[in-house]
């Protein structure tokens, strides 16, 4: 373990690696979020590269818990290590109050980590944001976790490519009292909105979860039913 | 040390009534044969609504208080929030087993009120966690407790009689014990409040 850091300021006070770590994540593509009255809902782009690939075989939205899930934008393999992380956080409160975790308290400690990689020795940031969504005792949760460690609740958000545009498109049509099968429509239309070529059931995923606390990821079929009905 | 749990001797007795719970201990800390104090704390208040009663090695009891305070403590600064009663039942088992192999020597009664509803739980030095309904005891002189609840208990109490109850179950029993006694206080709480009585006992 080399004792020098990575990350260092600039002379203006900016953290150039995190900037870039950020650049990644714009490259990315675009995931979704927006929490209603009554429930979460995650919905991520899936665009293969080659037709050759095996879509069922990518994941794109992973379970932390029976009611928390989390998406993102940039590296997918250091997506992989931080809900790697994620679940074993979970774990480790399970075992000592054996209790549902709150989404704000995972989200604070996982960005302890994402925090820990701008600053020791010898590692690079995360190239990845995060979108965590949940239902806990509090209610629904929504929460971006950025490469800086910093980490934000929304109402609704995005991320990715498309960020810009799809959060303006969210923007207008956001409200407060939106149910949960609202925002799943609405989710998917501004997932349209920005998408390159022709949206399918296979090449995007979407994950919702409602006041039962549980986290269901939708199999292609449902997904194809919910576009129909944007038709 | 033969006996370290009798070292210092010591009875605690927790039961449920009707929408309240109660927790009473003995006042005696000793050294073997000899009396040293006889108001030593035996019960702690964890939250309005959590009470921690150990008993055990004297000097188990003070520590393992003072890092279930630090453990909520921190909670209750990170999360923001109150701790549950059934949350910190688990706690204290976790906490426990930690030391698995270099255990404190207590066996502490978890007593509060979630929602209403009573929470009462018992464990071994080892964190073995048993939340059964009715009353728990701990201690030198938990057997003879049990006899005095067995034949005093009755299911859902009121705050008054409940109080009576755990104060007669815990004097006999304590009574019977050479290293239990010189004294007793009950705590029963409920939705609005916790009263502390103290008990005058036999002073031997």
């Amino acid at each position: 373990m080399t004792d020098f850091a990575l990350t260092t300021f600039s002379s203006k006070g900016k953290l150039l690696q995190i900037e870039y770590a950020l650049n990644a994540v714009a490259k990315g593509d675009t995931a979704i979020g927006i929490k209603a009255k009554n429930g979460v809902v995650l919905v991520v782009e899936k665009k293969q590269t080659s037709i050759l690939i095996e879509e069922q075989s990518v994941q794109k939205i992973s379970l932390m818990s029976d009611n928390i899930a989390a998406t993102y934008a940039g590296l997918g393999p250091d997506f992989r290590v931080l809900s790697q992380q994620a679940r074993k956080l979970v774990k480790k409160y399970d075992l000592k109050y054996q209790e549902e975790m709150f989404v704000q308290t995972l989200s604070r400690e996982l960005a302890e980590d994402v925090q820990v990689a701008t600053q020791r020795g010898g590692i690079r940031p995360f190239g990845v944001s995060i979108l965590i969504a949940g239902y806990d005792e509090e209610g629904p949760h929504l929460v971006q976790l950025d490469p800086s460690g910093a980490y934000y609740s929304w109402k609704a958000t995005a991320i990715g490519k498309q960020a810009k545009n799809a959060k303006a498109f969210l923007e207008k049509r956001y409200n407060v009292d939106m149910e949960i099968e609202d925002a799943i429509n609405t989710a998917l239309l501004t997932l349209k909105e920005g998408f390159e070529g022709q949206i399918t059931p296979t090449n995007i995923e979407v994950g919702v979860i409602r006041d039962d606390h549980v986290f269901r990821i939708l199999p292609p079929s449902q997904v194809k039913d919910y576009l129909e009905e944007l038709e | 040390m033969s006996g370290i749990f009798e070292y210092n001797g010591g009875s605690i007795v927790g039961m449920k009534g009707k929408n309240c719970i109660a927790v009473a201990c003995d006042r005696r800390f000793g050294q073997q044969m000899s009396t040293i104090t006889t108001n030593y704390q035996k019960v702690f208040k964890i939250q309005d609504n959590i009470l921690l009663a150990l008993s055990g090695l004297n000097t188990d009891i003070h520590t393992f208080y003072a890092l279930m305070e630090k453990e909520i403590n921190l909670y209750n600064l990170k999360e923001n929030r109150k701790m549950k009663p059934t949350t910190f039942a688990n706690l204290v088992a976790s906490a426990l087993y930690e030391r698995r192999f270099g255990p404190f020597f207590v066996t502490p009664i978890v007593a509060g009120l979630e929602n209403g509803k009573p929470i009462l739980a018992t464990y071994d030095s080892i964190g073995c966690k048993s939340d059964l309904d009715d009353f728990q005891v701990g201690g030198t002189g938990g057997n003879y407790i049990y006899g005095a609840c067995e034949a005093f208990f009755k299911p859902d109490m009121s705050p008054e009689e409940l109080e009576e109850v755990i104060g007669q179950s815990l004097v006999s029993g304590c009574d019977r014990d050479a290293l239990s006694g010189w004294g007793g206080v009950v705590y029963v709480l409920t939705e609005q409040k916790i009263t502390v009585k103290i008990l005058k006992t036999k002073q031997t």
